[in-house]
C-alpha cells in the first residue's frame, strides 16, 4: 500500500465519498480518483486475501467483465495474472438473473414458452422445442408428424444461425471483422426466414406444446431452398477465409486444449466435447423429433483446441444443411396443431387487413356453430391445459451441447417446477482448467470457443 | 430374479444389469425405485450418496461418467414427506447410452448432503446452484456460495415458501398481490 491514506470504500457504499480536504475545489470525479473502490463478488474477497497472505506482490488480479465487449454479454473472469500469464481464473456469473425457472411456476403450461424461448436467445427454437417435449411427455402426446417436422427444420436453421454468431464474434475478438461481417449477414437471411414463419426475429414463443402455433406461409419452403443453395457457398467462402489463415491457426491452434476424460468430468457437451474426438450427439444417441429418419453425420476434430472447435462447427453447419433439405424434400402434410380439444391450442391465427388475429372462421365456429368449441377455447386459453402428475427429463442436442429440461407436474394447469439444464452454464465450468497458463489474449479466444450464451448460463 | 417389481414399466435393457448390481451391492442404500415415462428414479440414502456414485461411474456395466445435470427440487407443496428438499441427479453413461436418475431427500432442518464434487468434478456449478436457490449444503465442495442470486442475498428464492411479495400500484391503494395468491392459481375461479 502505498504512503497516501487511500479510503477503502466497500461495496454498495461508493456513493458515500469520503471528505477530502480540498472538496470545494475538486470535482467529483476527481475526488474519485484517489480512492479505492473495493470489489465484491464472487471470489474477489477469497482471491484477494490469499494473494495478500502469500505476499504474492506480482501478482496482479483483474476483473474482466461483467462489461467487456468480448466476453459474450454479462460474464466476469476474475483473473489473476501474473506478468502477461493467466494463473487462475474464475468466471463470475448471475448479472443476467431473471428468475425464469420461479416465475414458470406461476404461469400455465403454454405460456411457459414465452419464457423459456428467453433464456438461451441464439437458440430460442431449441428452447422452445425442449420445453415442449417435456411437456408432451408428462402429458404421453406426440405432435402431429407435420408440427414434429418444422420442429426440426425451424432448430436446425436456428443452429445455424447460433453457430453463425459464434463464429462471428469469434472472428471479431481475434480481429478477422470480415468474418464478423459476413456471419452476422447470413445470420439475418435466417432471421429473416424464422421472422416470416414466426412473425418475431428472436423469442418466437413458436414451438407450443402439441404442435406449433402457424404453419409455414406461402413461398417460405422457396426461400429456404434458396437460403440453404447460398449457405453451401458462404461456408466455402468461411473456409476460404480461415482454415489456412495464418493469424487465425496462430491465434487458435494449440489454444485451450482439454482432454476428452477433463471435458467428460466437468460435464462438457456439445461442439466441445465432439471436437475431442468423441461423436457423441443427442440427435444419434438418444433421437428425437424423428431426427433418426433424416442422413447426416456427426462432425468431430481430434485437436480439442479452438481451432478444433472451429473446425466442428463449421462442419455442423453443412449438416445442418443437409437436414434442412431432407425435412423440405419428406415434409408431411395435415395439421401442426394437436387436434385434441382439450390439449391443442384452439386458436387459428389468419392474417386480415387488420393484422394477425383468429381466423374468420374460427370466429365464424365459436360464435355461431359450436358451443362445445367455444367453451374448450375459453378454458383452454383462460385456465390453460392440465398436465398429469410427474416428473420428466428431456435433453435436447442444441448448438452448445445437451439442453435438458425438468419438468415436474402437479397434475395442475401450472409446472411445478422446470429446472434447466443449460449447456452453457455447466460449459463453463471448463474456463478455469482451459484458461490457465494461457496470455490474456488467448483467454478471450479460448473463453469463445465454449461460446456462452449469458441469457442461458443466468436464466 | 424379479425384475424392479417397483417399476409399473419396463426399463431398458442396459439398465437391468446396474439396478441388480445396486440393489445387490447397496440394499440398505436404496430408499426406493421409482419411474416415470420410462426414466428410471433411484432414491438414495444421502450418507450412501458418494459410494454409490462412484460406484455407478466405474461399475463395468454402469459407467455412468458423466453428471448431466443436478437439479434442485422443493417438494413442500408436492407430497407429505417431512424431507421436502431434493437433490435430483442426472447421469448418463456414454458407454452404454443410458440415463439414471439419482434422488437424495433431505429436510429443510438439516439440509446436508455430501458433494459429488469428487466423483464429477462438474458438480461444482449445478451443486452451487442447487444451494443458491434451494439452500441444500452440500459438504465438501470446495466454493460452496451464492452463484446467480447476489452474494448478501437472504433466503432461498425457489423454495415454494419463499415469500413472493406483492406490488403496490399508485391507484387509490391497489394492490397487486403476489402470484401465487392469484385467483387462477390451482384453476380459474370466481373469487
Amino acid at each position: 500500500m502505498s504512503e497516501l491514506e487511500v479510503p477503502v470504500v466497500q461495496p454498495g457504499e461508493a456513493h458515500d465519498l469520503p471528505p477530502a480536504s480540498a472538496a470545494e475545489r475538486v470535482s467529483v470525479n476527481e475526488r474519485r480518483v484517489h480512492q479505492v473502490v473495493a470489489m465484491g463478488g464472487g471470489d474477489w474477497a477469497e482471491v484477494t486475501a490469499r494473494a495478500a497472505a502469500e505476499g504474492q506482490d506480482d501478482v496482479m488480479i483483474i476483473n474482466m467483465g461483467p462489461q467487456h465487449p468480448s466476453t459474450h454479454g454479462v460474464l466476469r473472469l476474475v483473473v489473476e495474472l501474473k506478468g502477461e500469464e493467466v494463473i487462475n481464473l474464475q468466471p463470475v456469473v448471475g448479472y443476467l438473473h431473471t428468475g425464469i425457472e420461479k416465475s414458470a411456476e406461476f404461469r400455465t403450461w403454454v405460456q411457459g414458452v414465452t419464457f423459456v424461448t428467453r433464456m438461451d436467445y441464439l437458440a430460442p427454437i431449441f428452447n422452445e422445442t425442449a420445453y415442449c417435449l417435456a411437456v408432451e411427455k408428462l402429458l404421453g402426446i406426440e405432435p402431429p408428424p407435420r408440427a414434429t417436422a418444422l420442429r426440426v427444420l425451424m432448430m436446425e436453421l436456428n443452429r445455424i444461425s447460433s453457430h453463425l454468431v459464434w463464429l462471428a464474434t469469434t472472428g471479431l475478438e481475434l480481429g478477422a471483422l470480415s468474418i464478423m461481417l459476413y456471419g452476422f449477414r447470413e445470420r439475418e437471411e435466417i432471421l429473416d426466414i424464422l421472422e416470416d414463419v414466426t412473425g418475431l426475429r428472436m423469442n418466437h414463443a413458436w414451438v407450443r406444446p402439441a404442435g406449433v402455433s402457424q404453419d409455414l406461409p406461402d413461398g417460405t419452403e422457396d426461400k429456404i431452398r434458396a437460403f440453404v443453395r447460398d449457405m453451401r457457398a458462404k461456408a466455402d467462402e468461411y473456409e476460404t477465409l480461415l482454415t489456412n489463415n495464418p493469424i487465425w491457426l496462430e491465434r487458435t491452434k494449440g489454444i485451450g486444449h482439454l482432454s476428452l476424460d477433463e471435458l467428460i468430468g466437468l460435464s462438457t457437451t456439445g461442439p466441445m466435447l465432439r471436437a475431442a474426438g468423441l461423436d457423441h450427439d443427442l440427435r444419434k444417441a438418444e433421437p428425437y423429433c424423428g431426427y433418426e429418419q433424416y442422413e447426416f453425420s456427426v462432425p468431430t476434430a481430434t485437436g480439442s483446441d479452438v481451432y478444433a472447435r472451429y473446425q466442428v462447427r463449421l462442419a455442423e453447419m453443412r449438416e445442418s444443411l443437409r437436414i434442412v433439405e431432407q425435412v423440405l424434400d419428406t415434409l408431411p402434410g395435415g395439421p401442426v396443431m394437436s387436434e385434441d380439444p382439450k390439449i391443442g391450442w384452439p386458436a387459428k391465427l389468419a392474417l386480415g387487413p387488420d393484422g394477425l388475429g383468429n381466423s374468420p372462421a374460427h370466429v365464424q365456429h365459436i360464435m355461431g356453430e359450436s358451443m362445445e368449441a367455444l367453451i374448450h377455447h375459453f378454458k383452454q386459453v383462460t385456465e390453460g391445459i392440465k398436465v398429469p402428475r410427474g416428473e420428466v427429463y428431456v435433453p435436447i442436442e442444441s448448438p452448445r451441447g445437451e439442453l435438458g429440461y425438468h419438468v415436474i407436474s402437479d397434475g395442475g394447469n401450472l409446472p411445478y417446477r422446470v429446472h434447466v439444464r443449460d449447456p452453457s452454464f455447466v460449459n463453463l465450468q471448463t474456463g478455469t482448467p482451459m484458461s490457465i497458463g494461457l496470455l490474456v489474449a488467448d483467454v478471450i479466444a479460448a473463453m469463445s470457443s465454449i461460446d456462452p450464451v449469458l441469457g442461458g448460463v443466468d436464466r | 430374479m424379479t425384475e424392479a417389481p417397483e417399476l409399473d414399466f419396463q426399463p431398458p435393457d442396459g439398465l437391468q444389469p446396474v439396478l441388480t448390481g445396486l440393489r445387490e451391492r447397496f440394499e440398505d442404500a436404496i430408499r426406493e425405485v421409482s419411474g416415470h415415462r420410462g426414466e428410471v428414479v433411484v432414491e438414495l440414502e444421502r450418507d450412501r450418496l458418494v459410494e454409490v456414485c462412484t460406484w455407478l461411474r466405474d461399475h463395468e456395466a454402469a459407467r455412468f461418467r458423466m453428471l448431466a445435470s443436478i437439479t434442485g427440487i422443493d417438494y413442500l407443496k408436492y407430497d407429505d414427506r417431512p424431507e421436502r428438499l431434493c437433490a435430483d441427479y442426472n447421469l448418463y453413461s456414454f458407454d452404454h447410452n443410458l440415463r439414471i436418475r439419482l434422488k437424495v431427500r433431505v429436510t429443510t432442518e438439516d439440509p446436508h448432503i455430501p458433494s459429488v464434487t469428487g466423483v464429477w468434478p462438474g458438480a461444482n456449478f449445478p451443486e452451487r446452484e442447487a444451494y443458491d436457490f434451494f439452500g441444500i449444503r452440500f459438504d465438501g465442495h470446495p466454493n460452496l456460495v451464492r452463484i446467480a442470486m447476489p452474494e448478501d442475498w437472504k433466503g432461498y428464492p425457489q423454495r415454494k415458501d419463499y415469500p413472493l411479495g406483492g406490488v403496490d400500484v399508485e391507484y387509490i391503494g391497489a394492490h397487486i398481490p403476489p402470484p401465487d395468491t392469484r385467483r387462477y392459481k390451482g384453476g380459474w375461479t370466481s373469487t
